[in-house]
């Protein structure tokens, strides 16, 4: 009985495990927003939060109170229903994709033999609620955030999943945890095969910057332009709804890019049992995620219409020449097709 | 790395819309007034195709407050506060411009010392504005989250150095009415040159900041090379001097073609650009800062001895009378070339009898016709930052 009672149990675990990697991660999303505060506050020559508990660390609380306290007003013209329905949606497809990233060898809600699809399959659902947003506001500002969204979204998916293909064609699983085992087996996917894997890992990294919106590829919500794109039109929560969304996703990412080229819970010092893995994780996650905060903070963003050049001239191509040089790296390895 | 977009090389600014393509589903978007990034209430509507502008009509005068009316009842002592409140980011130039006009019918004969202390503050406050014009231009393409506003809060930071100093001179850090009629009000406190010369070094410093940020950036060097390219008989046609005529062509620049002050004491080195596209707009007013810099090390260092002021500095109004006559003074402003006409006689030759400010800045907003058409919604918003406009000297 007890822990082990619920870690051999049928749907008693991934209960527990979803309850786990669901709270760790939102609570980890919300101090993140106090976290990217503090880091673009320093380095622009600000304090950031400080009011709210120590060094403003009560911040995302009294955000999140703030945002609940507010009135939903929804435009005398908006579709009423899609509008309500779209910001959770967003959280829902985003969040979702959390059931089949393992942070370690037992921390995992679903061991999905098709796990990298069901994630860029999400990542691609997501642009549904996204369109829907700017499409009920019925706001001209929305509209084009969610066109740009849908056009950006469209095009990056396919070098997203291109180079995604890269780690599934060389471990030969589309399981994201046979994959680190795989990396745990015979090292780290940017590591190897030399070259390939690590320009398929800087090819994934940006597209699914591109997929999560974060500068300099946020022209959806581009808010010198378009004031705030998509959530133009949104109050209180409901408003509160996508940038929520839009950290998961980031998080996401990262994890997502972690497992596939950095090796997931793989590392020195802690063997792959119960939790220990999770550290390596974390920290693997950890780093991409501040490095698109500082990235976020020093770039400027593209025009629309040059992220669409930039993907199908340069990502396009190089994500298919990558597909297809890991095909015959594998091919010439393994000997066998 | 990316091609820019190639709009037509003169846009109709009276396109007739209903002999455009009949097959284009165009839309109408209203860009202001309560735009983040219009620089203020300005209001541009654009007919968009797509995401491409096919006609854009600007309509400015939201922020009119009736400067140049106000002036006719005014003494001439009281016109310099209220004109701090015309070009907001530059105020040291419009009490300058306006107090020469004055001046300039009284035959008064200003003092050397308190011409080369209205350099010296021109110069500063030309550091002050041209950092706010490189801040929020990267704000405008970069956005409020993100690196644009960390060149943003750098610039304001930088900026500050500069108001501080101000601070210190006049005891404000914004609407100084620190010129009267004949001289200045404020003496140089003692130090004050030497805390110039380390604020002048610590600007410097945070330069290449910039320079990393923006202009050495491949991206924002995409959204900017080749987007909004004024051509130079367009510039002229329109009378853009400034920094927008220079980043076209139009080697002109008042301090140096029709010195005024002390600058035919100084050696002024004009920034000239032939693209005029955003980035040389942009790259002209870097350059601009990095040369006021340079002057203003050289004018605080010379400060020469002397009284401040022709008439004696009073604290009421100062009973300066003007029974008739007309005057043009036009100087350099951040902006462009920043004049004054003034027709005096007014209220018994209390107040000018009109008072017309030439704003540089709508004629600046005066190229927005021209240069949104065939460009997308994004470069609209970076080709109206790289004109710098300030809302309260075009609507006055």
């Amino acid at each position: 009985m007890g822990m082990d009672f619920v870690m051999n149990h049928v749907w008693l675990r991934p209960l527990f495990m979803s309850v786990l990697v669901v709270t760790a991660v939102m609570t980890t999303c919300a101090w993140s927003i106090w976290f990217e505060r503090k880091l673009s506050a320093r380095m622009q020559n600000r304090l950031g939060p400080t009011i709210v508990g120590p060094a403003g660390l009560l911040q995302p609380l009294a955000d999140a109170l703030k945002m609940l306290r507010k009135e939903i007003l929804i435009p005398r013209d908006a579709d009423p229903w899609l509008f309500r329905l779209a910001p959770p949606l967003v959280l829902f497809c985003t969040v979702a994709a959390l059931a089949v990233v393992p942070w370690s060898e037992t921390i995992y809600i679903a061991d999905l033999d098709v796990g990298i699809l069901w994630v860029l399959a999400l990542a691609g659902l997501m642009l549904l609620p996204i369109w829907i947003a700017g499409w009920a506001s019925n706001n001209k500002y929305a509209l084009f955030g969610g066109m740009r969204a849908v056009a950006q979204g469209i095009s990056y998916e396919i070098p997203l999943l291109l180079s995604a293909m890269v780690p599934v064609i060389l471990a030969g699983s589309l399981n994201l945890k046979d994959i680190v085992r795989f990396q745990h087996d015979h090292g780290w996917f940017v590591l190897w095969p030399p070259g390939i894997g690590l320009v398929a890992f800087v090819v994934f990294f940006v597209t699914s910057l591109a997929e999560a919106n974060r500068i300099p590829f946020d022209v959806p919500e581009a808010e010198s332009e378009l004031i705030a794109g998509i959530s133009v039109e949104y109050t209180a929560m409901n408003l509160g709804l996508f940038p929520m969304a839009e950290y998961v996703h980031t998080l996401i990412s990262s994890a997502v890019a972690a497992t596939l080229f950095l090796g997931g819970w793989d590392g020195p010092f802690f063997d792959a049992t119960w939790y220990d893995g999770v550290v390596w994780m974390v920290l693997k996650t950890g780093v991409l995620f501040v490095f698109i905060y500082v990235l976020r903070w020093s770039l400027v963003r593209f025009r629309s219409d040059q992220l669409m050049y930039a993907c199908w001239v340069w990502l396009l191509p190089l994500a298919l020449g990558l597909v297809g040089a890991a095909a015959v790296w594998v091919k010439l390895t393994q000997g066998q097709g | 790395m990316f091609t820019a977009l190639h709009p037509p090389a003169r846009p109709d600014p009276y396109l007739d819309l209903d002999a455009y393509d009949p097959a284009a589903d165009l839309m109408v978007l209203n860009l202001g007034p309560q735009h983040p990034s219009t620089h203020g209430v300005f209001r541009v509507k654009l007919v968009l195709d797509g995401e491409v502008i096919v006609k854009a009509v600007s309509y400015p005068g939201f922020l009119h407050r009736g400067v140049e009316k106000l002036c006719e009842k005014l003494t001439y002592a009281n016109v310099t506060p209220i004109f701090d409140k015309n070009d907001y980011i530059a105020p040291m130039l419009n009490e300058q411009a306006v107090n020469m006009a004055f001046e300039k019918l009284l035959g008064l004969e200003v003092p050397r010392r308190a011409r080369w202390l209205r350099t010296l503050l021109a110069e500063m406050q030309r550091i002050a504005s041209h950092l706010i014009a490189v801040g929020t231009f990267a704000l405008d393409v970069g956005g409020a989250i993100g690196g644009g506003a960390s060149v943003f809060m750098y610039a304001f930071r930088d900026r500050d150095r500069v108001l501080d100093l101000f601070e210190e001179l006049t005891g404000c850090r914004f609407h100084y009415n620190t010129h009267q009629v004949g001289g200045n009000r404020h003496d140089v406190p003692p130090g004050w040159d030497r805390r110039v010369l380390a604020e002048m070094d610590a600007i410097e410093s945070a330069l290449p900041d910039y320079v990393t940020l923006t202009a050495a950036n491949a991206i924002f060097r995409d959204r900017t090379v080749g987007v909004g390219v004024l051509g130079r008989d367009l510039a002229l046609e329109l009378g853009l001097g400034g920094p927008i005529g220079r980043a076209s062509g139009v080697d002109l620049d008042l301090r140096r073609d029709a010195p005024y002050h002390c600058y035919d004491e100084v050696e002024v080195r004009v920034p000239t650009f032939t693209e005029g596209d955003c980035y040389a707009r942009f790259m002209v007013r870097y350059h601009e800062l990095v040369e006021s810099i340079r002057l203003v090390r050289q004018l605080v260092q010379g400060i020469p001895e002397g009284p401040i002021a022709a008439l004696k500095p009073t604290k009421g109004p100062t009973h300066v009378k003007i029974k008739e006559g007309q005057a043009y003074v036009g100087i350099e402003s951040p902006r462009g070339e920043l004049g004054t006409y003034l027709i005096a006689g007014g209220n018994k030759g209390m107040s000018p009898y009109r008072l017309k400010i030439r704003p540089p800045s709508l004629h600046a907003l005066a190229t927005i016709p021209y240069l949104l058409p065939g460009n997308t919604l994004s470069d609209a918003i970076a080709i109206l930052g790289s004109l710098d406009p300030v809302m309260g000297e075009v609507d006055r």
